[in-house]
């Protein structure tokens, strides 16, 4: 996938969004740290551009709830923003690769912490397969299948498909 | 860091504490939420054992503790069997017994938290040990001096007051100094420690001198106990030399901070209504404690590998 | 025929040295010389043949502390050091200030594997204002009088104390500390204290008391023994002193030539003694004055205390280590000084101070008593704290490769140790 795919990718995952949510004011668009902070706000952006009005847009960090916290080292990577009350919002959450489910599955248990939210949908730029959790993407750039050693890398670039090093995770 | 304790601000170095307080952005940021509190710490237990009365820190670490869904456990020096002649080694290891991943302890003898780490496998996290050391608080301050000053490296800092008495004194040069800042102790002489000469700080008898010289004026408790040790004549000439009182306010830059680590003995240290003033942000420093504790907590205790559970299955998306 | 024979060493004493054979029979060294023989033969190849060593600053904690150490534990942990005789410190519970105590602590003695003598306070209850019934126990042997643990802190109860000492022909030692200047103090007060946090104690508070008895022996005439200087200024001070001919004697123990206090970095209670461990200049000038005699002995201040006496807060366990199994070995490994020098600052220079001199460190010559210790020089051993016959293990010293360890000693012509292993 290279960057003017991406492109598309996002614009028509936009009007997918507006198909199924009638008006941006009640959508907030949540980004997870680190991969879908970026896609999030292009897919916000570009919510905006056909829709007159962008909706809010916030990030999240899923560290304090993952299921593998003394499995590895598990750090935040920058604090979580919500930029408003979640409760009879839609949430979007948006990530770069959607692969075991495992960050959503967190995602959502986080979500509940700012209120209850009227929907949470998924969105992901690439769905790579492996689920070991029932969880299903809602809006998705790319279904990509894979093998459980190679690596998704998603940049505003394009989307490379790569060999895990040795001892990298 | 020691991955295991928290004794003194040397085990974290700079680049220690500098991850403490990048990671304590993170749990302000949980601690404003409307439910403060995050599953990070499920199943673990963290004890407290307080030889010394400090209801605030021991709230602090407890807020802390919960926030992060630990469980925990208080033993109390009034509550419990520690003010029946038990000796230490005794009542950490019945703790231990117990199962718990970390004892908080509180103690007036310098050096029992290190001590206990002979004695258990529990991580031990330092919350105050005679005149020695009092990590949290020190990182705290830093906290507190980030958030407003957006950096200490270069920062002149006065901490002023009963320096050879106070864990807080040593534990804040030692982090002040390793994050750059430029500290001066001013103090009579009766009030610094011995060999104060190989600190790495600047020592004056006057607070006049440096007050307008200072970013930050660092108060420290003074207590009546030393005018009977002879150390002070007396508590008002203690104030007349060295209190920050409504005239000597008056002198210090307009941006300049005032922190102390309370107790405050307002009319003491510091004029009574100078602790309301904007400049003062003693408490930030409170509020920041519970934020920074969590940090502590979290990564003694919660951002480890546990190499017994070591699996090969990975992790993502 | 003799009883022992001790054959094949070096022999030592203050005489000078030789090789030679030592024959013993009943309490005395009956024949030295060449092609000796005896009912029983202690090989001695590789190894000196000493007056046997004598340590005036032993706790013995009977009575009182009996689960620390008592006179007969101690006494064997002082035979595998070499000592033939250890003077007892008073300040046991409760403590040798009356007749009475003495008489029980030296019937306890009698059983001892080492000559036990005692030692007694100088005032009542060592608490510093009374004078304890010294002619009382003087006639029971007494001859060195000390409230250790404690200075006496008054001026004039001191001098009172030796005025009336000289006309028994006693010595008057002093553990020197004044008490206002110590406080609460830990531990030496300087880098370490102010790093660590505690309450120190200065050089000064020991170098104000020595400077006050060297005038109140100069004034009075009597001699004081310094026990355990600790700091370079006392022991300059002491040379001073004795240069101007005041009737001064002074000891340093082991652990203040060999350890610092950066020791007490960790927190761990088996470093802290009283005086407490200083710098690197003062176990410098503490070495100095054992070189070139400002200092006459070697103690040990051998301290037992329980392990659960030292497992508690620095600040509340007992200060004390432990001294007689190592203070030999450390002397070798640690000081640049000769094994005669070395036998000279544990043997007969120790034993004039206590007044045993006939009997213990006398020349390794017929008629002598048969106080010997036989050591080899050279041998290397680890220190094992499980491995002691001290009933405490609160040696500062676990872990450490020492040279020189003691082989057979001999006591009153009883074998009490041979090859490293007590008798009884």
């Amino acid at each position: 996938m290279d960057a003017d795919e991406l492109r598309r990718a996002i614009w028509r995952m936009a009007h997918e969004i507006l198909e199924r949510n009638r008006a941006t004011a009640e959508l907030i668009v949540i980004g997870l740290q680190t991969g879908g902070v970026d896609l999030a706000e292009r897919l916000a952006a570009a919510l905006g551009e056909i829709e007159g009005t962008a909706p809010l847009v916030g990030t999240l960090d899923v560290a304090f709830y993952r299921d593998d916290i003394g499995l590895r080292p598990v750090l935040p990577e920058a604090p979580t923003e919500i930029p408003d009350d979640l409760t009879n919002k839609v949430v979007v959450l948006v990530d770069d690769v959607l692969y075991t489910g495992r960050t959503i599955r967190a995602a959502l248990d986080a979500l509940h912490d700012f209120g209850r939210p009227r929907a949470v949908q998924l969105a992901v730029m690439i769905d790579r397969g492996h689920r070991e959790l029932p969880i299903r993407p809602d809006f998705v750039g790319k279904n990509l299948p894979t093998r459980r050693d190679e690596a998704v890398d998603v940049t505003p670039d394009g989307v490379d498909l790569g060999e895990i090093q040795r001892g990298e995770r | 860091m020691s991955r295991q304790h928290l004794l003194t601000i040397d085990d974290l170095g700079a680049d220690g504490i500098e991850e403490l307080l990048d990671l304590t952005d993170s749990f302000v940021e949980v601690s404003e939420r409307r439910i403060p509190k995050v599953p990070v710490l499920r199943g673990k237990t963290v004890a407290w054992l307080f030889y010394e009365d400090s209801t605030r820190t021991r709230l602090s670490f407890e807020t802390a503790a919960r926030r992060l869904s630990a469980d925990t456990m208080n033993f109390s020096v009034s509550s419990s069997s520690v003010n029946k002649g038990e000796s230490v080694l005794d009542t950490v290891q019945t703790i231990e017994a117990m199962g718990v991943d970390a004892i908080v302890v509180r103690h007036g003898s310098a050096g029992v938290p290190r001590q206990i780490t002979g004695w258990v496998d529990a991580s031990v996290i330092n919350a105050g040990d005679g005149w020695h050391a009092h990590p949290t608080q020190a990182l705290l301050d830093c906290y507190t001096l980030r958030q407003h000053r957006g950096n200490i490296d270069g920062l002149r800092i006065a901490i002023v007051g009963d320096i050879k008495h106070s864990r807080v004194a040593r534990s804040n040069v030692a982090a002040f100094t390793a994050m750059g800042a430029d500290v001066t102790l001013v103090a009579p002489r009766t009030l610094l420690p011995p060999a104060v000469g190989l600190w790495p700080v600047e020592v004056t008898h006057s607070l006049d001198d440096v007050l307008a010289h200072v970013d930050v004026v660092y108060l420290l408790r003074m207590q009546l106990e030393r005018q009977a040790q002879a150390l002070v004549p007396s508590l008002r000439e203690y104030t007349a030399e060295y209190g920050l009182t409504a005239s000597r306010f008056a002198r210090l830059d307009p941006d300049a901070l005032i922190m102390h680590p309370g107790p405050m003995n307002r009319g003491v240290e510091i004029a009574a209504d100078v602790p309301e003033s904007p400049q003062a942000v003693v408490t930030n420093q409170v509020r920041n404690g519970v934020a920074v504790r969590m940090s502590v907590l979290f990564r003694l205790l919660g951002s480890e590998v546990d190499p017994r559970q070591l699996v090969e299955e990975s992790f993502s998306g | 025929m003799a009883d022992i024979v001790v054959k094949g060493g070096r022999v030592i004493d203050a005489t000078g040295e030789r090789m030679a054979d030592v024959a013993i029979e009943g309490n005395n060294i009956v024949a030295v010389g060449e092609g000796l023989t005896a009912l029983r033969v202690l090989d001695a190849g590789g190894c000196v043949v000493a007056p046997g060593f004598v340590d005036i600053h032993t706790h013995l904690r009977e009575p009182g502390t009996e689960d620390a150490e008592t006179i007969e534990s101690g006494s064997r942990a002082a035979v595998l050091g070499g000592y033939t005789a250890v003077v007892a410190m008073p300040n046991t519970t409760p403590p040798i200030d009356d007749a009475s105590v003495v008489r029980d602590v030296l019937a306890l003695g009698r059983d001892a594997l080492c000559d036990v003598h005692t030692s007694a306070a100088i005032t009542v209850g060592r608490a510093g204002d009374r004078l304890a019934p010294m002619a009382e126990m003087a006639e029971l042997g007494v001859h060195l009088f000390t409230d250790d643990g404690d200075g006496v802190q008054d001026p004039g109860v001191m001098r009172n104390a030796l005025e009336y000492a000289a006309g028994l022909g006693v010595t008057l030692a002093q553990h020197c500390e004044v008490d206002s200047l110590s406080l609460d103090g830990q531990m030496n007060e300087g880098e370490w204290s102010s790093r660590l946090g505690m309450p120190g104690i200065p050089a000064e508070a020991e170098e104000l008391m020595v400077m006050r008895d060297i005038a109140l022996a100069r004034m009075t005439g009597a001699r004081v023994h310094f026990q355990h200087l600790s700091t370079a200024g006392s022991v300059a001070m002491v040379r001073a002193a004795r240069q101007a001919g005041v009737p001064v004697s002074a000891e340093a123990t082991t652990h203040h030539f060999t350890l610092t206090e950066a020791e007490v970095a960790g927190y761990d209670p088996v470093f802290k003694v009283n005086p407490p461990l200083r710098t690197v200049a003062d176990v410098g000038g503490v070495k100095l004055g054992l070189a070139d005699g400002s200092i006459d002995a070697i103690a040990t201040d051998h301290a037992p205390h329980t392990a659960d006496a030292k497992n508690l807060p620095f600040d509340q366990a007992p200060p004390g280590m432990l001294g007689l199994e190592t203070a030999f070995a450390l002397a070798v490994t640690e000081l640049d000084l000769s094994i005669a020098e070395i036998i000279a600052l544990l043997s007969w220079r120790p034993a004039a101070i206590a007044g045993i001199a006939t009997e213990h460190g006398a020349p390794i010559a017929p008629g002598s008593p048969a106080n010997v210790t036989i050591f080899d020089p050279v041998t290397t051993w680890t220190v094992d704290p499980r491995e002691l016959a001290s009933l405490s293990r609160n040696t500062p010293y676990a872990g450490r490769t020492l040279t020189g360890r003691v082989r057979h000693t001999i006591v009153a012509g009883e074998a009490v140790v041979i090859d490293g292993d007590a008798q009884r």
